[in-house]
């Protein structure tokens, strides 16, 4: 189990330039393996462009208490990166303006941002309709001063998601850290004591499964049948929807993938299962990712390889919805991971 | 030649073998995927069947294929063992189940 980020180790993969340079190198420069840019040109669906925007997903920081192996931010207590009040206040002036109806706040874990309770305030009073926060669960329980998040949740209303890779304490604790599945049982069950994820509550509570291994997501409907029946069974606990998430070969998990010997094989599992109908909603095309210094990103995962949007319009203090929409995706071959079976994105499945 | 009778690699060229007879290789495949559809059984509980039967057939392409596939059904390892052993069982129950016909020769030869 990692304990450090890819960054404190200074390890050679926490350089997104070489992230990019192995995406692009070996199997997919000899041709073994098509580039995503030429198969989704086989559908004419070159160049990948944004469509309306709807969801702004903002990174408040890359700190964690936890070190998960999957990680595609390289997330962890050693991350400083954190945002100031100053870009949440250029963030709020899109969030007053915007079309879009969803704020999604990820990180890191986006509760230790210190401005976090002060950020979720703002933008409830600015009028956001959906507000997800992507909570890891265990952060609830790490400090006295989280023990109330709950509370301020519900108050907020916002949209509760978590990730759980496993309903087994042994695959849990194997992915995101010893301790994690216990404490991440004892927060659900206090999220369904106030009413989270409840049958018929409108405080939503769904979780997050990504595999814990080089291999993709089963069937999003049938682990969302086997989850909630061991869940209840088990913890008595009750959750909403299940998403099936693929992990992209980036950051931590491309460490691990090439670690263990499974990134050629796991290369070709995605490009195997490529889906050219998940293209069309790819989350890229309604989505615009803000990292914490501002910055604008196709993605959170084009974040991470600090591929910039193809705009004039960089930063989110120039912000302008109508030179954002329209414009060219940035790809490479990391791409594959929303695009195989039934497609991935932080909402799910996608076709 | 190889010189070895299994290459991993070889599993991803299984669909080739409709080349060489299209009709019956598409057949095959076809029905092959139509096995396993969620039907009567669930698509997990025959994700399960086909791992031991790979063990008990001992296709090593088998194995490689539904041991990825339950872990991305979300199968553990204790129920992908304990399906070995059903396989397992079977196995062993079929080599000594064969001891009754032993013991009736013997019996019927000996004085």
């Amino acid at each position: 189990m990692a304990t450090k980020s890819l960054h404190k180790r200074e390890s050679d993969l926490a350089n997104s330039n070489r992230q990019l340079e192995i995406l692009s190198n070996g199997i997919f420069q000899n041709g073994e393996l098509p580039t995503f840019k030429s198969k989704i040109s086989e559908t004419n669906q070159f160049p990948l462009k944004a469509k309306k925007l709807e969801i702004l997903q903002i990174n408040v920081g890359y700190m964690c208490n936890q070190v998960c192996e999957h990680c595609h931010v390289d997330a962890g207590p050693d991350r400083k990166e954190i945002m100031t009040r100053e870009t949440m206040l250029q963030c709020l002036d899109v969030i007053k303006n915007t079309g879009a109806h969803t704020l999604d706040l990820t990180g890191g874990a986006p509760e230790m941002n210190p401005d976090f309770r002060w950020f979720v305030e703002e933008a409830a009073k600015a009028g956001i309709k959906d507000f997800i926060v992507r909570s890891n669960l265990t952060i609830i329980r790490a400090n006295k001063k989280y023990y109330d998040l709950p509370e301020f949740f519900k108050k907020h209303n916002v949209h509760v998601v978590s990730s759980m890779p496993h309903w087994t304490r042994g695959k849990t604790d194997k992915q995101r850290g010893d301790g994690v599945f216990d404490k991440s049982i004892k927060a659900l069950q206090e999220l369904n004591a106030i009413g989270y994820g409840m049958p018929d509550s409108s405080l939503r509570l769904d979780l997050v499964y990504n595999p814990s291994g080089a291999f993709l997501p089963g069937d999003q409907a049938s682990m969302e049948k086997d989850f909630k029946k061991a869940l209840k069974d088990d913890f008595d606990i009750q959750f909403h929807n299940l998403f099936a998430i693929t992990n992209l070969p980036i950051s931590r998990f491309l460490d691990y993938l090439i670690a263990s010997e499974n990134y050629e094989d796991y290369m070709y599992s995605l490009v195997e299962a490529y889906n050219p109908t998940a293209v069309a909603n790819v989350m890229c095309t309604n989505t615009l990712s803000i990292s914490w210094d501002g910055y604008l990103f196709d993605c959170d995962f084009n974040q991470m390889l600090e591929l910039p949007v193809n705009s004039k319009v960089k930063h989110i203090s120039e912000y302008n919805e109508s030179l954002l929409e329209g414009r060219n995706i940035v790809i490479s071959q990391h791409c594959y991971g929303c695009t195989a079976g039934a497609g991935s994105s932080c909402q799910g499945v996608v076709a | 030649m190889q010189k070895t009778y299994y290459d991993p690699a070889d599993l991803k060229k299984f669909g080739k073998i409709s080349e060489w007879n299209q009709e019956l290789g598409d057949k095959f495949f076809e029905y092959y995927g139509k096995v396993f559809e969620e039907g009567a059984l669930t698509a997990r509980e025959k994700s399960l069947i086909a791992l031991a039967v790979s063990h008990t057939e001992q296709c090593p392409y088998c194995i490689d294929a539904y041991t990825k596939d339950g872990l991305q059904r979300g199968i553990t390892k204790e129920e992908m063992m304990e399906a070995l052993h059903v396989g397992a069982a079977i196995k062993s129950g079929a080599t000594l189940v064969h001891g009754v016909q032993m013991m009736n020769k013997v019996n019927k030869l000996e004085m």
